[in-house]
């Protein structure tokens, strides 16, 4: 169990929040222009990397804000947390 | 005659104060302080159980919780009988009643017992070679394995203890007690830190808290003096806190600890009532020190699992700290100085000691040099290569090790014994650190793994760190604390150390015999008896990875997780394959570290409080009405009412008929209901809803469907416009949460420029909703001030009203296809509104119905439930619903996701109703829908979705999804029971008032 630093909240453990997938995948504005398969891209292709991951969670349990959050999967280390919206941090 | 082995008091006994206790049914008596292994050795039994596989008679082994053979049943005639409970952690009390495990009709006399003689038959993965043909068999062996499966006997009855969960936040926790974690905790504690210090013992002061020798000394007092005064120093800390008993089972991430505090394990029985047996521990740290010591290793040899063979470490703790003798005629086998330790102490206590046996040819060592001036034979170089003696041993034989230590040589010297001490060495005590996800490395010196890095702000130190020897302990512990908590100096930075102990080591993993290693029996893992013949088949049969040898031998696999053996695994494996024991890595240790029992883990959450449970406004009123509850998500929603003895299908025909007859009552307060605001709250709606909502009067009701981004229905409810810019919208009961999260996450996410504002209000409001034809009658009595003309209050509106000065919101909207209304009043209300309803329905015979009703009046009008009808595939197309979907609309929550390749295939499963030849005949829920039956297979075209009898329609009734479903109508298909096939007609999922006629009825 990580403790999640909450950019409203502050540090809260990690049962207080619900993991949201991968970040940074963005609703495509124009659906009804995209074909099948371009739309397949969006709907259901995700990353599963063992290593530095770009994430949604969301504070369910909390203030229920939805935020980014880099992590490496591999040991559960969180390199940065930024709000939605915000640029993510250049690695 | 019983003997009595007491020698000279032991640090830990209060020989005022006896207990007597029962040990298989026979009396015994121990001294407080007593554990129940040193009691019983005490009383000179050593034969304790039968091992797993070939019951072969065991002993104790140790003094600790890698304890792999004393592990008994207590107390098997209560409901609190405890399975697999280690005897060397057991404190003796007042009636304590133990009993051997895994024997029968005894302990002394085993019938399975015979499996050892059988053992040639019994190699590694018999289970697996045995049993895989003919594969149709295994329900046949499957029952004779499990009868002789497993160790203890689980209790039957419901654990009468109460245990709890205690979260803990520190800035420093030490994980043992010993002369390294004392240290530790005091200059944690003195340097300012909140800390914790736990043990799993019932003392503090680890093994140098009885190492009472002149050998060593720390400033010229012996180090259990020196130790016993730190103790006494922390003690009156007041940042430090100090729980003994206390076994840390689990080290995740982040320094997220699990530890179990045991509270009444060690009082009579009668004096555990109203206390808290055990407490889990949730504890966060911000440093974490762990100073969890070192297990002594066992020597692996012929027949090495003897009643009497103990760890040279356990002899010396049976007798220092519980004044006990394990023999009367003790044998030592070594390849270390550890064991003159031993010698030293029973030297002291004035126990014999036939001889020393000592891998090693040539050692210089003090210990060793006092041992041999009391005249105690020391044979350097030799090996054990056997042991008599089939309850308790008797007689070693011993041979001389060759050059290589490959082999013996020269001719046996037979040795008789009634205990025989050993000591392979130590290995660290590494698993907690390697289950925060340190990774280790491999010391070829002594062969040992040690921590090398952390993952987290935590440190190893003592002999857990791989610092065996008190002077080791003394110079590199304070060195290692002032780094980690960035310190100038400890207390102990100058201390005076007398250590004696000679550090050469002659490590040979698997000790040769005279015999074939086929017929020999050399115990690697004693508890799942699996033999380094064993591994080495494993070897010779492929197997090459750790993790696939321990699994196809069960090594390691024991509830002692093979504390003791695995290392020797590890070594006959990297021996055998000619692999580099760094390189082999260990296999994976897992929580917890011992085990835990199932009350402790669950804690207070049993019971009612298993699972909570939410209850509306109304909800007394309904279990003082006899309401049969049903659990809809977390809520208890009424799901029937039965009078006298009605059964649930008497109670939910009468109820129907009732609300299409006159009246009827729903409490509807478990519908999610989301508060929306915003100027935007209209365009929110039009993106989440597949139909259009711009053109919604204000006062109007609209039925919405909710689609996932892949086009499948997600949810569906009434939403109603309250104001210009204000909405209230109705969520399935079960899927309100999720609602409110995902429509949260698309404002936050995609949306953030919408001006909207989401609030849940489920628990704000009751719902009390009356339908039928006579409902009008009913609500206008309750509310007279409203006008519920049909020209004022049509169907799918609502308005704003009052009962007395209560403010209510009543909204004319129906689930059953009858004129309905539904009142939403603030919540402490509800049930006093439920009763005036109750009231002014009494003489239109107004019936209170359940879910069940109400599923069964939707199925007659053919509406949906999500979750029932749908299950995550189906699309509003699928469900006949086209006229939701907006084609106007640009764009919507899973809109481009009905026109994919496979949402708009025509064989897709698709809502219909079905309706039975025999109309008597109810289906069942689930049942597959087939259209040939004599096809082999039989080809599966969708399944029954709801059933019921329609008391209305005098008719069964069903739902159903079936591929291609909607061009079917009118087609006969075949519903295949157990039993018989019954033969339906696909129809109109509406069955009854196609026309909607009865919304706006008038009786």
């Amino acid at each position: 169990m990580f403790i999640i630093n909450c950019p409203f909240c502050g540090e809260r453990e990690q049962s207080e929040f619900k993991a949201g997938g991968e970040a940074h995948i963005i609703r495509p504005k124009q659906p009804t222009e995209l074909s099948d398969d371009e739309w397949a891209e969006y709907l259901f292709m995700r990353k599963n990397i063992k290593g530095v991951q770009f994430e949604r969670w969301n504070h369910a349990h909390g203030c229920r804000k939805w935020f980014n959050v880099v992590r490496d999967t591999s040991n559960d280390e969180i390199k940065a947390i930024y709000k939605m919206g915000e640029k993510p941090p250049v690695e | 005659m019983i003997k009595n082995l007491r020698v000279k008091t032991g640090k830990a006994i209060d020989e005022t104060y006896r207990i007597s206790f029962k040990f298989n049914g026979n009396a015994y008596y121990g001294f407080k302080g007593d554990t129940l292994s040193s009691a019983l050795l005490a009383n000179d039994v050593h034969l304790v159980g039968r091992s797993f596989k070939y019951h072969r008679p065991r002993g104790i082994m140790t003094a600790g919780s890698e304890e792999p053979n004393a592990i008994v049943q207590l107390h098997d005639k209560s409901s609190r009988t405890e399975p697999n409970v280690r005897a060397t952690e057991i404190e003796i009390y007042e009636g304590l009643e133990a009993s051997s495990q895994n024997c029968w009709p005894s302990v002394k006399f085993d019938i399975g017992g015979i499996n050892n003689f059988l053992s040639p038959l019994l190699p590694a993965g018999f289970y697996y070679k045995t049993f895989m043909w003919p594969s149709s068999f295994w329900e046949k062996y499957e029952y004779f394995i499990r009868k002789s499966a497993g160790l203890g006997k689980s209790p039957t009855e419901p654990d009468p203890d109460v245990y709890e969960h205690r979260y803990i936040h520190c800035d420093v926790l030490v994980i043992g007690s010993g002369i390294s974690g004392i240290m530790a905790a005091k200059t944690a504690a003195k340097n300012g830190f909140k800390t914790l210090l736990v043990d799993e013992k019932p003392n503090l002061g680890g093994s140098t808290i009885y190492q009472n020798s002149d050998y060593f000394k720390i400033n010229n007092q012996n180090s259990c003096s020196w130790l016993e005064k730190e103790i006494n120093e922390i003690k009156k800390l007041t940042n430090l806190e100090i729980k003994i008993r206390t076994s840390v089972a689990a080290y995740h991430g982040y320094n997220f600890l699990l530890a179990r505090e045991n509270l009444t394990d060690h009082l009579p029985v009668e004096q555990r009532k109203d206390k808290t047996r055990h407490k889990l521990l949730k504890i966060r740290a911000k440093k974490v020190i762990s100073a969890t010591g070192s297990i002594e290793r066992p020597m692996i040899f012929d027949n090495n699992d003897r009643p009497g063979i103990l760890l040279s470490s356990a002899i010396k703790k049976y007798a220092d700290f519980f004044g006990v003798a394990c023999g009367e005629k003790n044998v030592l086998f070594t390849n270390n100085d550890s064991a003159y330790e031993t010698a030293i102490t029973l030297i002291q206590k004035g126990i014999d000691i036939e001889a020393i046996v000592d891998n090693r040819e040539e050692i210089d060592s003090k210990l060793l040099y006092e041992v041999e001036k009391n005249n105690i034979k020391i044979f350097k170089g030799y090996t054990v290569t056997d042991t008599f003696g089939y309850k308790r041993i008797n007689k070693i034989s011993i041979k001389k090790l060759s050059k290589d230590g490959q082999k013996v040589v020269g001719s046996k010297i037979s040795l008789s014994c009634d205990c025989l001490g050993v000591s392979g060495g130590w290995t660290p005590a590494v698993h907690l650190f390697t289950q925060s996800g340190g990774k280790l490395k491999f010391r070829e010196d002594d062969q040992v793994f040690i921590p090398n890095t952390y993952p987290s702000d935590q440190l190893s130190i003592g002999s857990c760190a791989g610092d065996f020897t008190l002077d080791e302990i003394l110079i590199n512990t304070p060195k290692s604390l002032k780094e980690f908590f960035n310190i100038k100096n400890t207390e102990y930075d100058n201390l005076e150390v007398i250590s004696s102990t000679n550090k050469s080591k002659r490590n040979i993993w698997l000790l040769p015999s005279d015999k074939v290693l086929g017929k020999t029996k050399s115990f690697v893992d004693y508890q799942n008896d699996s033999t380094a013949k064993d591994i080495k088949l494993a070897l010779r049969e492929g197997f090459r990875s750790i993790e696939h040898v321990k699994r196809y031998t069960t090594t390691g696999m024991g509830t002692d997780q093979g504390k003791l053996g695995n290392m020797h695994a590890l070594g006959i494996i990297s021996e055998t394959a000619g692999a580099k024991m760094g390189e082999l890595g260990t296999t994976t240790f897992r929580p917890p570290y011992t085990p835990l029992t199932f009350g402790t883990i669950v804690g207070r959450n049993v019971g009612e409080y298993f699972d909570i449970f939410r209850k509306t406004p109304i909800h007394n009123w309904h279990e003082e009405n006899k309401a049969e509850f049903e659990n809809v998500g977390q809520w208890k929603r009424a799901w029937y009412y039965p009078k006298e003895n009605e059964n649930m299908h008497q109670a939910v025909q009468r109820e129907s008929k009732a609300a299409r007859e006159s009246a009827g009552i729903l409490d509807a307060s478990t519908l999610g209901k989301i508060d929306i605001q915003g100027t935007d709250a209209s365009e929110f709606l039009n993106r989440v809803y597949t139909n259009a909502w711009s053109k919604l009067a204000i006062g109007k009701c609209r039925y919405g469907l909710m689609l996932n981004e892949d086009g499948m229905v997600y949810d569906d409810g009434v939403t109603t416009r309250l104001g210009e810019n204000h909405y209230i919208m109705t969520t399935t009961t079960g899927g309100a949460a999720n609602v409110m999260g995902k429509l949260e996450d698309y404002l936050q996410t995609e949306w953030p420029e919408l001006d909207v504002y989401l609030t849940s209000v489920t628990d704000h409001y009751a719902t009390v909703s009356v339908c039928g034809p006579n409902s009008k009658k009913i609500i206008s009595e309750v509310i007279p001030d409203l006008d519920f003309s049909d020209e004022n209050f049509p169907h799918m509106s609502f308005k704003n009203a009052k009962i007395g000065k209560i403010n209510c919101r009543v909204m004319r909207i129906s689930f059953t296809g009858e004129q309905s209304y539904e009142i939403n009043i603030q919540a402490n209300y509800g049930k006093s509104v439920w009763e005036k309803c109750m009231e002014a329905g009494k003489d239109y015979n107004i019936t209170p119905y359940g879910t069940e009703t109400m599923h069964l009046l939707r199925a007659e009008k053919g509406f949906i439930i999500v979750g029932q009808d749908t299950d995550a595939t189906m699309t509003p197309i699928d469900l006949q619903m086209d006229w939701i979907v907006s084609k106007k609309k640009y764009d919507f929550i899973g809109k481009r996701s009905l026109y994919r390749s496979d949402t708009i295939r025509k064989d897709r499963k698709q809502l219909i109703g079905l309706l039975t030849e025999d109309p008597n005949e109810v289906l069942e829920e689930g049942a597959q829908i087939v259209a040939d039956v004599n096809k082999s297979p039989i080809e599966m075209l969708g399944h029954i979705t709801s059933s019921y009898y329609s008391p209305n329609l005098k008719k069964s009734i069903a739902l159903g999804v079936v591929r291609g479903g909607k061009n079917m109508m009118g087609q006969k298909l075949i519903i295949p029971m157990e039993k018989k096939n019954i033969n339906v007609t696909v129809a109109d999922p509406v069955f009854l008032d196609k026309e909607n006629k009865r919304l706006n009825a008038k009786l």
